[in-house]
This record gives structure tokens, sequence and C-alpha cells, in this order.
């Protein structure tokens, strides 16, 4: 495990409910190598949009460490966090969140925009991106133009264009039909092919099931489920 | 990344086209009201500066009422006080009134003044046609008028300059004509209304013709108007000896420390009414921030997608302000055009010049600019400091 890119010891996480304290992650263990493809599996409730937080350093654990890349999370401030999260992170969530007035194009330079990129750099690695997902045809589109599938591959776009450490799913196939979300995790197989590392975060079976690691989270105490899946 | 931040800003101006418009229209009319007071203002004061300059500026009239024993200033007195440093001359100032007659035509009445060839030298623009006085008109056998527009309209039809006036019984040569309006302000407060008939004679005439023994009045003429409080000190001295320093024996009155007072009026003027307009402007500041509010609100989600894509919390506030500023700026631009374009009706309505103050412009954009700093600032703080997940969150 020496290229190890993602090191959880002990993860808790308490947040005060109207002055009562609720552990939503108690103690959690994981570790991720780089080209891995992960599922957390977990019922609503179970802590793992928590967890995705603290993986995509969006939320800072209450105790224990959290390693990413080498960096130890929690000490960081805001202007810090962000800049960990745009270069470590490709966040893909299941409402797609793009901006709706904004082409293909322009949603998919928007964390290079952040990061600092020429114009120029920008619309040629997001040009790039477009049409590694498929979606070269309809760069100049804006999402209300484009299917859910569509709308999610330009998130897809979005989540790779900085070169991220890990991308990180939440629900990435909840919003779509069943047949466009077997193409989007097929999408996710090809660039897990690539060398991608991917942590997809689902309440469904099925589409776990298609990850190659399953950890199973349930009362904020994650498991690892023996036997992994190809 | 400030490009990005400015194109953004902009679209987001233009997507809102409505909402913006009414937002920035508060800075419109606070940049369009500040610089038209200030233009028109200045534009008024100046006009009146202006026919200060004609004749006020460089004149010192004296009031020398003397004493129960000694009335008025004698010769030796005048030439003293010709001989003051920066003084270019002295002009007794005799009037009266005494009756005219042309033709057989009499007017009783009439305003005599008594002058002497200083006073047109110095008034170079009071001679409409023919000439002023000369120091040769001054001897006292010299029989020469110098007549107003309107004893030229009333008596003469015509040529009135080589011909003859009987004033007070005896004949005047007309040797020039002067304008009815005596254009300076000075005038019009101390003579009032000059549409009347007028003739002009030398005052040694005057004197005699008026029944007066002593001149009462004169008007001192100086070069360099930066030295007039000290020639005002000299005269002071010199008639404080022929008065025997009494108290109250004359008085002196300075267009420079008048116009000097109006100019201090001016200043102040304008300073209240520029304050007056700037409240539109805190009002219009404050729309702009009300409208930032709701921008950052409308787009919580955004705003917590951008940080979750890597977004500082101080890219985000520049955004924001970044947007307010270019909203307060672009309501300072129009409301630059609409105060120019209201200044400049006003002027031509009250007849004075158009001069665009570049003050009044530079403090209107510099206000507004302002205005968006300020204003934006607080929605842009609040904007950078909402947490990614809560915001990303909310529907």
């Amino acid at each position: 495990m020496e290229n190890n890119i993602l090191s959880m010891k002990n993860i808790i996480k308490t947040y005060q409910m109207g002055g009562e304290e609720s552990q939503v992650l108690k103690g959690v263990d994981l570790t991720v190598s780089a080209g891995e493809f992960i599922a957390v599996l977990g019922p609503s409730g179970s802590g793992k949009s928590t967890l995705m937080n603290i993986i995509g350093c969006l939320d800072i654990p209450t105790s224990g460490e959290y390693i990413l890349s080498d960096k130890t999370i929690g000490e960081q401030d805001e202007k810090e966090l962000a800049r960990i999260r745009r270069e470590e992170i490709g966040f893909i969530f299941q409402s797609f969140h793009l901006l709706s007035r904004q082409s293909a194009l322009k949603n998919v330079e928007l964390p290079l925009i952040y990061g600092g990129f020429s114009a120029e750099k920008r619309k040629e690695r997001a040009t790039e991106m477009l049409n590694l997902v498929g979606l070269s045809e309809r760069m100049n589109y804006r999402p209300n133009q484009l299917s859910g599938g569509q709308q999610q591959r330009v998130a897809i776009a979005r989540a790779i264009s900085t070169n991220p450490t890990v991308l990180l799913a939440d629900e990435p196939t909840g919003a779509l039909d069943q047949k466009t979300g077997a193409q989007i995790m097929k999408l996710f197989h090809e660039l897990n092919d690539d060398g991608r590392t991917i942590i997809m975060i689902t309440h469904d079976e099925n589409i776990a099931k298609q990850a190659k690691r399953i950890v199973r989270i349930l009362d904020g105490v994650l498991e690892e489920e023996g036997g992994i899946h190809v | 990344m400030f490009k990005e931040s400015l194109r953004m800003s902009w679209d987001n101006i233009k997507n809102n086209r409505m909402r913006s418009f009414l937002t920035a229209l508060g800075i419109v009319i606070g940049v369009a009201s500040i610089i038209a007071l200030i233009t028109v203002v200045q534009g008024v004061s100046s006009s009146m500066m202006g026919q200060f300059d004609d004749l006020g500026i460089g004149k010192i009239s004296v009031e020398a009422y003397g004493t129960t024993l000694k009335q008025g200033v004698t010769d030796a007195e005048i030439d003293k006080l010709s001989s003051i440093e920066s003084v270019v001359g002295v002009s007794p100032s005799v009037s009266g009134v005494s009756s005219i007659e042309k033709g057989g035509r009499v007017e009783e009445d009439v305003s005599v003044k008594g002058k002497n060839e200083v006073y047109y030298d110095n008034n170079l623009a009071l001679v409409v046609e023919g000439r002023g006085f000369t120091p040769m008109d001054m001897s006292a056998t010299s029989y020469v008028c110098i007549i107003n527009e309107t004893v030229r309209d009333e008596l003469f039809q015509g040529d009135a300059i080589g011909n003859e006036l009987k004033i007070g019984g005896r004949n005047y040569l007309i040797i020039g004509i002067e304008s009815n309006s005596d254009n300076s302000l000075a005038s019009q407060m101390t003579q009032g209304d000059s549409d009347d008939m007028a003739v002009t004679i030398p005052y040694k005439n005057a004197l005699s013709l008026l029944g007066i023994s002593n001149i009462s009045s004169v008007e001192v003429f100086v070069t360099d108007t930066s030295q007039t409080n000290s020639v005002v000190a000299n005269i002071e001295k010199i008639l404080d000896e022929a008065f025997n320093y009494k108290e109250d024996s004359y008085f002196i009155m300075n267009m420079d420390s008048i116009l000097e007072m109006m100019e201090t009026m001016q200043s102040m003027l304008t300073m209240m009414l520029a304050g007056i307009a700037s409240i539109s402007l805190l009002v219009g500041g404050i729309g702009i921030m009300n409208m930032m509010l709701v921008s950052v609100s409308e787009r919580t989600k955004e705003i917590g997608l951008r940080k979750a894509l890597g977004a500082e919390p101080g890219q985000i506030q520049m955004q924001f302000i970044i947007e307010a500023i270019l909203l307060s700026l672009l309501g300072g631009a129009i409301g630059v055009i609409m105060g120019l374009l209201i200044s400049f009706i006003a002027c031509i309505l009250i007849d004075i010049a158009f001069a665009p103050s570049v003050f009044a412009i530079a403090l209107g954009v510099g206000f507004s600019a302002a205005v968006g700093i300020v204003f934006g600032g607080a929605p842009a703080k609040r904007a950078s400091e909402l947490n990614p997940i809560d915001a990303l969150r909310s529907e």
C-alpha cells in the first residue's frame, strides 16, 4: 500500500443538533490507493454524505486523521482548503450542478478559471475534456439544451478538467434513467481504466456492484465488503 | 481571474436587465443631480463674477462724508490718493439732478454725473460711440458732455455727437455716448436702474452746476488687484489724517472684498447643494446593497458549487464586489451624461455659459465607485462566507 492517495484513521464527526450532540461518523478507517474504483454504499442517514463532505474537503473531521495526497486535512484555512479541493478533488453531483446560463464549454472551464489558467489554455483543456466524454458536438449548448445524461457528461468533463487526484461522485446516476445511468457507469469505467481514482457514493446496490471495491457504511460505521468485483 | 470576474459580473447584470436598471437608477439620479447642481451654480456665479470683472475689479469706491468742520476731500487730498502705490488714478464722483434742454424740449430731474478722464480711461467699454473725457476737458471752461443711450434716443434721432445739449441752462458739446447698461453689478447696486436719462460732464462743471462745494465721493482705480488691501489701508491713512480720525467720516467700498465674499458664498452654496444631492446617492447605494443581497441569496447554490470547485473566499468576494462597482459605475456613467444634459439645458434656459465642471464629473464618478465598494462590501463578504455544503443543498 505504498501508493495510498487517501487515508483515514478513526474519523469521528459530531454535530450539534438542538443542543444535543449526535455522532454521525463513529471512527471511520479507509485507505484508497491510486487507480481504485470504490463505491461507498449506504442508505440515507448512514453518514455517507458526511463522509463524502470530509473526503471532498468541504468539511473537516471532529477528530481522527485524514491524509489526502500527503496533506493532513484539518489544519488549513478556507482559502487553502479551496485550493486543495481545486487540485485534488473532482466533484460529480447527483443533480449535475451546472451553471444554467453558461455553455457546456464555459461550465467545464469553471474550475480552470479559479486555477488561474489562461483563457487559451482553458479553452483547449475544456475542449479536450468534452471530446473525452463524447460531447464534442455540443460544446456550445447550454445545460437546458442537453439531456440529463449529456449534462452529467459535462459535469464529469468539468470534474476531470483539473486532473484531480480523486473523482468524488455523489449518486452520479441518481437522477438518470437506467439506460443513461449505465452509459455514465461505462464512462466511469473508461476513466478508471485510464488510471483515474474514483470514489462513488451511492445507496444503490446495483450501481455499487459495478465498482471494483465496495465499502458499506451503516450508522456511521464503515465496513469493508469482501470480494472484488470487476 | 479579474477579467473573468468582470465578465461574470457583466453577464449577471445583463441577465437581470430590468432589476439592474432600477437598482442603478438611484445612482443615476444622485450623480445627475450632483453634476447638474454644481455646473449650474458655478455657471451662474461665474457669470456674476464676469459682470464684476467688467467694472468692479480694481475699483475702490470711497464715500468721504467728512466732519462738520471739513466736508468732502480737497484736490490736494485727491492728489495724495492718486500717488498711492498701485493706484492708476482717482476720479471724483459728483452726482445730482438738473434740467436738460434740446430744441425747446425740456427734461427736468435728469441725473447729472461729474467725472474726470481717469474714470473713462478705466472704463473703456462704457463709451459706445465718440470718446470719453481727456485731461484737456478738465479745465473749468470746457463744456463737453457724454450722454447715455436713452438721452440719445429720446432727444436726438440719429447723430448726437457734435451737437449741443443745454444742461442747467448752459450749452454743452456732446463728445460721446455711454452705454445705458453700465453692466457692472456694482453700478447697479449703487445707482439703480440705468434706463433713465443721464448725462456726464467734467466734475468741476458738475460741482458749480449742482451747487456743491465739496467732492464727497471718489473712485480709486488700482492696477494690481492683489494690492487692493494695501491700497485700502493707505486710503484709510490719508482720510484719517484729513478728517482728524473722526469715526464714520468716510466709508470705503472695496469690490474685491465683496467678490471674495461672494466666492465664499458660492462655494458654500455648491457644497450645500452637493451635500443634498449626495443623500440621493446614499439612497442609491442602499438600493445596490439590497440588490446584491438578493443576488447572493438567489445564487447561494451557484456560490456553493463554485466553492466546491475550488473558488477561494476572496475570489467569490471579488466577483460580488466587482458586480456592485460595475453596477454603480454604470449608473454613475449614465448619471454623468444626464447631469451634463440637464445642466446644458438649464444653462441655455437661464442664459449663462455652459461650462462642464471637471470637479463635478470626477466627484460623480468617484462617488458612485465608492458607493459600489461600500455597499457591495457586506453582501460580497456574506457570499464569501457561505458554507459550501449548506449552499449546495439549498434550493
